[in-house]
């Protein structure tokens, strides 16, 4: 009786490590990015320039109640405070963007004034664009860039056409771009496959979230 | 004194520590998949240093399927608008990520199953209690839409602080009800712990002759078990008071068996229970509940809220039939072991208590949220 016990409190025990790795919750908000890294004439990254732009839903839910003109339309104007709280809230979150100039972590400054949302009113989307400088410009031989949430709130992806662009860069330097695996058809379709005690190592939800941007200037 | 009674008396404190570890293992593994740890905020939170660890497997397909049909629904919601029909779709998904998205965190599963541990609870209680913790939550959500949003054109933003305002209460509920159980079920632990360790300075206590006449008593009683659950519930306000009673004998002569503590607690208990789990409305459907205001299409999302309340209560409820039947299984053991095992479930009722208040606390602090409210 004693080994059934125990086999149940190691079962109890696995059911909590299981749970807790799967801690968090699934998206609700979902952000397709369009990013530009811009140099300065010496060949120095000053900086990010992010367009993003939400899902339906959440930008329905966000521009909820706010006064507008024409209604089903809004105006940058109208929409400055909306823009606001968000470029101050995502302080909190560094803005969701993560660099590394030759391997290592560089910082970013606050965005930098002239930030603002636009409505598209045919698919009911904001976008928010804003600039993040870097706290001091740098020449890197290999620039990585990274665009996600840890705790895979918000769901950030590139978007499907021109997803960055290198404003001045020197003519040497070479863009790649990393796509997060995503939860594409193909994905849950692998999923939906497993049985429900097998784990397929090939799968690495939520670490391969990553929007990855690579620059290398040899 | 034989070998074999050593081991019948080393036994009983080996399974009441497995007992209560495997017990509390549950609740905390549902309590912990019922929070992503962390805090309230804008477009995320303060986050672990690490990156989320990978969510393989069976979660990782449940988590995938939220997402795919929350995706679903602006789409739906739109085709809804031109084709009346689509409309079932509409409400077939909400159904459907309903069932899902239960499945992940929030709706209270960790305090429901915490609750009905600690309180005793029947599965017919168990599972009234998931479903009308789930219509409240939807009937809040779209009193909050409907008003804040539809009547009051107000924004995403006082949206948000009215949902703050009701989290805030609705965990101080949860915490309430936590102390108030760690009360009867502490009084009634530290009672019946008293009774066994002092027999002779309470008189007619718990003697070895009593032990055995008790075991045979246990026994007789688990043969009838499932039988006795109507009849437990039945007697669910006869007993309320009793159970109080017990608790509050510190000392008493007599052992309670377990019958007499196991009162539910009667039906405004139960009430504040649901009140204090099903207050808080489910972000995703009030995102919902807004795109379809916007699309002029609100009855539609207020249907969709309550089609994905019952999809939630039904997975709530399976979660919560999980608990009354490890709570079954513990008293199994608990009962052929008379005095011991009782205290075992007394221990178990104890800490599932404190899991409450923890869950609470946790909750109330911003450490445990069951979903990031989109504040903006």
């Amino acid at each position: 009786m004693i080994h059934r016990i125990s086999i149940c409190a190691l079962a109890a025990c696995a059911g909590l490590a299981m749970a807790t790795a799967a801690a968090h919750a699934h998206p609700h908000v979902w952000v397709t990015v369009k990013s530009e890294l811009v140099y300065a004439p010496d060949g120095t990254v000053t900086g990010v320039r992010h367009a993003w732009t939400f899902d339906d839903m959440f930008s329905t839910f966000a521009t909820q109640g706010i006064e507008a003109k024409k209604k089903g339309e809004f105006t940058r104007e109208e929409l400055a405070p909306l823009a606001e709280v968000n470029v101050s809230s995502l302080k909190e979150y560094d803005y969701f963007t993560y660099a590394k100039a030759n391997g290592q972590k560089v910082e970013f400054n606050d965005p930098l004034e002239g930030y603002y949302l636009d409505f598209n009113p045919k698919d009911t989307v904001l976008t928010l664009h804003f600039t993040l400088p870097l706290k001091a410009p740098v020449k890197a031989k290999e620039l990585a860039l990274e665009v996600y949430d840890r705790e895979f709130f918000v769901d950030f992806s590139f978007a499907e056409k021109d997803p960055v662009r290198l404003v001045g860069a020197p003519a040497q330097c070479k863009l790649s771009i990393g796509r997060p695996q995503g939860m594409s058809t193909a994905l849950t379709q692998q999923l939906s496959q497993l049985g429900p005690n097998q784990r397929d190592p090939s799968l690495t939800i939520g670490v391969e979230y990553a929007n990855k941007i690579s620059v290398k200037c040899p | 004194m034989s070998v074999k009674s050593v081991a019948a008396r080393r036994r009983p404190v080996v399974h009441i520590v497995l007992l209560v570890t495997v017990i509390a293992g549950l609740l905390f593994a549902v309590g912990a998949f019922d929070g992503a740890f962390a805090q309230a905020g804008p477009f995320g939170a303060p986050r672990p240093q690490a990156p989320p660890p990978p969510a393989g497997g069976v979660l990782g397909w449940i988590f995938a399927k939220q997402a795919e049909f929350y995706r679903q629904f602006s789409s739906l919601i739109r085709a809804a608008k031109a084709d009346g029909s689509a409309a079932w779709s509409l409400f077939g998904l909400a159904f459907l990520y309903g069932v899902f998205h239960a499945a992940g965190p929030g709706h209270g599963k960790a305090v429901i199953s915490s609750y009905i541990v600690a309180n005793n609870e029947t599965w017919t209680r168990g599972v009234i209690l998931s479903f009308a913790s789930a219509l409240l939550q939807a009937l809040v959500a779209v009193a909050i839409v409907g008003v804040a949003a539809a009547l009051l054109n107000a924004t995403a933003a006082t949206m948000g602080r009215a949902v703050n305002i009701i989290e805030i209460v609705s965990y101080s509920l949860i915490i309430l009800i936590g102390v108030r159980l760690l009360w009867v079920k502490g009084r009634a632990f530290v009672a019946l712990l008293w009774t066994l360790h002092r027999p002779a300075a309470v008189g007619a206590a718990v003697t070895p002759r009593q032990h055995a006449a008790q075991r045979d008593h246990g026994h007789h009683d688990h043969g009838h078990h499932h039988d006795h659950q109507h009849h437990d519930h039945a007697h669910a306000q006869h007993h309320h008071h009793h159970a109080h009673d017990d608790a509050s004998a510190w000392g008493h002569a007599h052992a309670p068996e377990p019958e007499e503590l196991s009162g539910p607690g009667g039906w405004s208990r139960g009430l504040s229970a649901i009140v204090a789990v099903g207050l808080r409305p489910c972000s995703g459907a009030i995102l919902v509940l807004v795109f379809a205001l916007a699309q002029g299409l609100f009855w539609a999302g207020v249907v969709s809220t309550f089609v994905m309340a019952i999809g939630t209560a039904i997975t709530v409820a399976v979660i919560a039939s999980i608990a009354v039947g490890a709570r079954a299984w513990a008293q199994h053991f608990a009962q052929a072991r008379s005095g011991y095992g009782m205290l075992a479930m007394r221990g178990i009722e104890v800490a599932a208590s404190v899991l409450i208040i923890a869950f609470g606390a946790l909750l109330l602090t911003g450490y445990m949220v069951s979903e990031r409210m989109v504040g903006i």
